[in-house]
């Protein structure tokens, strides 16, 4: 499958009963080493769409394709971080890291080598031995990014992750994202409500429409790997993406 | 005053006012000062039994009566408790029958356990057994249904099959709420070992309180029931210290 997109979404759809419909057909590739933000207003189906491709949910119709298979439930192959961290709180941030090499009955050695060099990737090598309790929120979700990329997926899936630190982390923690990736080059599917948060991240912004969520327009974002948030070009971006999620945030009011 | 000094010093203070009432009853002649023992002369039957070895056993039976009977009950509602906990529809199954059967007090069926296992041990432990069974089961099934679905997620995002999710996610994130399901049913335990050792047993301490009131001696009565305070402190210890070292990422913050 080399050369294909890494993940392909093709019409997927998804019904909650009553609740009537959540998404309507979303078609979306993403490519191999490519950071794709989902944006759109509250309740459009990003989420939905991410826990499809996930493996946690199944879509009403259409199918999620991960190099060429078909998603049919949650797998090593994709990994998730989660906006609420879901770290184990009775491993220490070495258990929870080593978490999936252990599934895999790696040997000792080779996790320890695993989870020293992801725990040195986000800087959190001298709390090894901490549980999540003891750490701020920024520090979760390091720990989180860590254990995800530990487990070495072909896909990671963020689900709007810093959408509960305050700004200040918030924007730290989108610099080290934006550094893991350029040592990594991972693939990655992020959901974020932050216009500004996906300018900064990604490759391509795609901007969805209020509930039932289709593709509203993709932004292919054309910007140095290192960002500057108050360049021209970079507000240039944030300015247009805005005018059309306003546009989606206006109908769901009305 | 540290809280360890604050704890010996109500001890103290319980026990003085205990002995002001019982001599001071005895000075004023207000009922038969049989009735209202001092603490010397519960110690004097302490001293006696523990003398002869009695009080050692009877506290030994009692233990090893309730440690078989929890221990039973115990693995019973952890074993039921996951599997009902994970799976909806035995749950649905039985609940309807567990709501029905659990108000019932323990006690009501106490003489069928005897009816049905006789006077010797095997009724007794039954019967702890029985009673300390539903209260754990509905606790620990509970604090299963209550694993939050983000960390199953999160494991099986990870590669965790269905087997490591209930050993490595669910019994874990359980873990408080099982602790806390044993220590009810230790005190429930306690609770009502008195009541089967009053009916046809030859040992135990709720025997010899009842041999206390058979031989007219409220003395041994009371004794018998401070063995028993006593018996109990000690069990709630014992799960404290192991509740701190299995829940020591709790505390930690």
């Amino acid at each position: 499958m080399t050369g294909g997109p890494k993940i392909q979404i093709q019409r997927v759809a998804k019904s909650f009963g009553a609740a009537g419909r959540a998404l309507a057909e979303v078609d979306l590739d993403v490519a191999e080493r490519e950071l794709v933000c989902i944006l759109g207003p509250s309740g459009c189906g990003k989420s939905t769409l991410l826990n499809i491709v996930a493996g946690f949910l199944t879509p009403t119709t259409g199918t999620v394709r991960v190099d060429g298979r078909a998603v049919t439930g949650p797998a090593p192959e994709r990994g998730v971080v989660f906006q609420e961290y879901a770290l184990f709180p009775w491993l220490t941030v070495t258990g929870n890291v080593e978490f999936g090499p252990l599934l895999q009955s790696r040997p000792a050695a080779e996790r320890k080598r695993t989870v020293d060099r992801y725990l040195d990737l986000v800087g959190l090598r001298a709390h090894a031995d901490k549980f999540p309790a003891q750490l701020s929120g920024g520090m979760k979700q390091r720990v989180a990014i860590a254990r995800a990329l530990a487990n070495e997926p072909a896909v990671i899936l963020m689900d709007e992750p810093f959408g509960a630190l305050d700004a200040q982390t918030r924007e730290t923690l989108q610099d080290e994202l934006s550094r893991i990736q350029r040592v990594e080059h991972k693939t990655i599917l992020f959901v974020t409500h932050s216009i500004r948060e996906a300018v900064y991240l990604a490759d391509r912004v795609v901007v969805m429409t209020s509930a039932p969520g289709r593709i509203k327009q993709v932004f292919p974002i054309k910007l140095p790997e290192v960002r500057d948030r108050f360049a021209p070009e970079f507000t240039q971006y944030e300015s247009d993406i805005t005018r059309v999620v306003k546009e989606e945030v206006a109908k769901v009011r009305e | 005053m540290s809280a360890a000094a604050t704890r010996a010093a109500a001890m103290v203070g319980a026990l003085v006012l205990w002995a002001a009432i019982a001599h001071g009853n005895r000075w004023l002649g207000v009922v038969n000062p049989v009735l209202l023992p001092t603490p010397i002369e519960v110690g004097a039957v302490a001293e006696r039994l523990i003398r002869s070895g009695e009080l050692a056993q009877h506290f030994l039976t009692s233990l090893g009566r309730i440690a078989q009977g929890f221990g039973l009950a115990a693995l019973a509602a952890l074993g039921l408790g996951l599997l009902v906990g994970i799976c909806v529809p035995l749950r649905l199954m039985t609940e309807p029958v567990i709501e029905f059967v659990r108000p019932i007090p323990p006690l009501a069926f106490l003489p069928m356990f005897l009816v049905w296992f006789g006077l010797g041990e095997a009724s007794k432990i039954a019967f702890i057994g029985y009673t300390t069974f539903f209260p754990m089961f509905v606790a620990i099934a509970a604090s299963v249904l209550r694993v939050d679905v983000v960390l199953l997620r999160a494991a099986a995002s990870l590669g965790a099959s269905r087997a490591d999710l209930v050993r490595r996610v669910m019994l874990p994130a359980a873990l408080p709420g099982i602790v806390v399901a044993l220590r009810v049913g230790v005190g429930l335990a306690l609770f009502v070992i008195v009541g089967a050792e009053f009916m046809g047993a030859d040992a135990g301490l709720g025997h010899l309180i009842m041999e206390g009131r058979t031989f007219f001696d409220p003395a041994q009565i009371v004794m018998g029931a401070l063995v028993l305070g006593l018996l109990g402190s000690l069990l709630n210890t014992l799960l404290l210290t192991v509740e701190r070292r299995l829940l020591r990422w709790r505390a930690a913050s």
